[in-house]
């Protein structure tokens, strides 16, 4: 990635003396929705169905991509391994990312994208108001940047729903479809694992089951002016992302992140 | 900011990698230097308008060579907090960019981030840059680079980036 930010780590003792931060398994967490999940969204480039969204979900990938940068770098000097970006990035096997599944489901339609990222931007404007307020300096940092970042995401994605479900019955039909895909996955958005419980205690992070009710509020307001229903919650959903166990698509994602640095180890350009 | 010497000066006014008609001081992206004449060191502290900003690299490393130029070491720190906001781009800068073709941003609504997002296309009036009409819609959300979004007037009906105030 940056030369001057990875200049900036090495310059960095590579066994920092700073004690390592039990949160920061947390964090790992944090930064890999984002990342994950800039990945996913920056496929749609040349993919979208016209140019300004091609460019809409690049400027929201590249801002996640920002917040995952900004994010790496200090959870490698408070886990005292001095790991950088691309250590996290590109040298970490699929048992060792901590995302959640929503992030790393394939694609699908321009629907189903803008169900995901209705309501992982409606979660991430609670969280990074949540997160604001951050005993960790750089996480409170980090947080109060993007939280200007994610509002406007969020309204876009609310616009593409409102747009599409009280638009032709086809694009309804479609656009309430991609919320029943999408239902499976958003429990685990909320739930308490321990990394979290750790991270709220010390007020650095925030139990992911106080956001809920703020998010659901907000894709309710969204879903009801789209003319589209919130689906039942689902029989089956989706757990282990924040323990490592991913499902499917991941290993494919990691492969096409990864591939490069991986098969010409310390490679620069 | 203190710009009384010449490699503070050769700093502040490199231009914006994205909008060179622009200085890095005038967007605000500048937020201090500090020249030690002992050591012939700089230190500059910059701070990206968006998380995911690629600009940042070019501008790190237009620094480095300016600063190297007036045979100064420059030590380059970036700062994400307090964050950017177009509310730091000085009346010049508005100026060039409106005279470039690109609506400066208004003031950042006090209150704005609170609440709920409402939805809708954008209300707020934006000014043509060419015509100066107010009488101007939204095309897209987001425009060639992550701080703009895409505009058409109606009155002259180019259409035209606007600034995003954030």
């Amino acid at each position: 990635m940056s030369d001057h930010l990875t200049d900036q780590l090495s310059d960095a003792p590579a066994a920092a003396a700073s004690p390592t931060q039990p949160y920061a398994a947390y964090l790992v967490g944090l930064a890999d929705d984002v990342l994950v999940y800039a990945q996913r969204l920056a496929e749609w480039m040349t993919n979208a169905p016209q140019i300004e969204e091609d460019m809409a979900l690049g400027n929201i990938a590249l801002d996640l991509l920002g917040q995952a940068r900004a994010l790496y770098p200090h959870i490698g000097a408070i886990d005292g391994t001095g790991r950088g970006e691309d250590d996290f990035a590109m040298q970490r096997g699929e048992r060792d990312w901590r995302n959640v599944h929503l992030v790393e489901q394939e694609r699908g339609d321009f629907a189903d994208e803008m169900a995901r990222l209705l309501w992982f931007s409606a979660y991430q404007v609670q969280l990074q108001t949540a997160l604001g307020r951050s005993t960790d300096a750089v996480v409170a940092g980090v947080a109060g940047k993007a939280l200007k970042e994610v509002r406007y995401h969020l309204d876009h994605a609310s616009l593409w729903v409102v747009r599409l479900g009280d638009g032709t019955e086809e694009s309804h039909r479609r656009m309430q479809a991609a919320l029943e895909r999408v239902q499976p996955y958003l429990a685990e958005l909320f739930d308490d694992d321990e990394a979290s419980v750790v991270a709220a205690d010390l007020g650095v992070g925030v139990l992911p089951s106080s956001l809920r009710d703020g998010v659901v509020e907000q894709v309710s307001r969204v879903v009801m002016q789209a003319t589209l229903s919130l689906p039942e919650s689902s029989k089956w959903r989706s757990r282990g992302g924040r323990a490592g166990i991913h499902s499917r698509p991941m290993g494919y994602l990691l492969a096409e992140l990864q591939h490069i640095a991986r098969s010409y180890p310390g490679a620069t350009w | 900011m203190a710009v009384d010497s010449a490699v503070a000066q050769a700093i502040s006014r490199i231009p914006d990698p994205e909008v060179p008609v622009v200085s890095i001081a005038d967007l605000g992206i500048l937020r201090s230097v500090e020249v030690d004449e002992q050591a012939h060191t700089v230190a500059v502290t910059i701070t990206p308008t968006y998380s995911g900003c690629p600009a940042m690299e070019a501008i790190a490393s237009r620094i480095a060579f300016e600063a190297d130029l007036q045979g100064y070491a420059a030590e380059i720190r970036t700062q994400l907090s307090p964050a950017w906001t177009t509310d730091w781009m000085t009346d010049d800068g508005r100026e060039a960019l409106r005279r470039f073709g690109i609506a400066p941003p208004g003031a950042v609504g006090q209150g704005e981030s609170r609440g709920p997002v409402p939805v809708g296309i954008s209300r707020h009036v934006v000014t043509c840059p060419h015509c100066g009409s107010a009488d101007t819609t939204e095309i897209s959300h987001f425009g060639s680079t992550a701080c703009k979004a895409l505009r058409r007037c109606n009155a002259c009906l180019e259409p035209f980036d606007e600034f995003k105030a954030i």
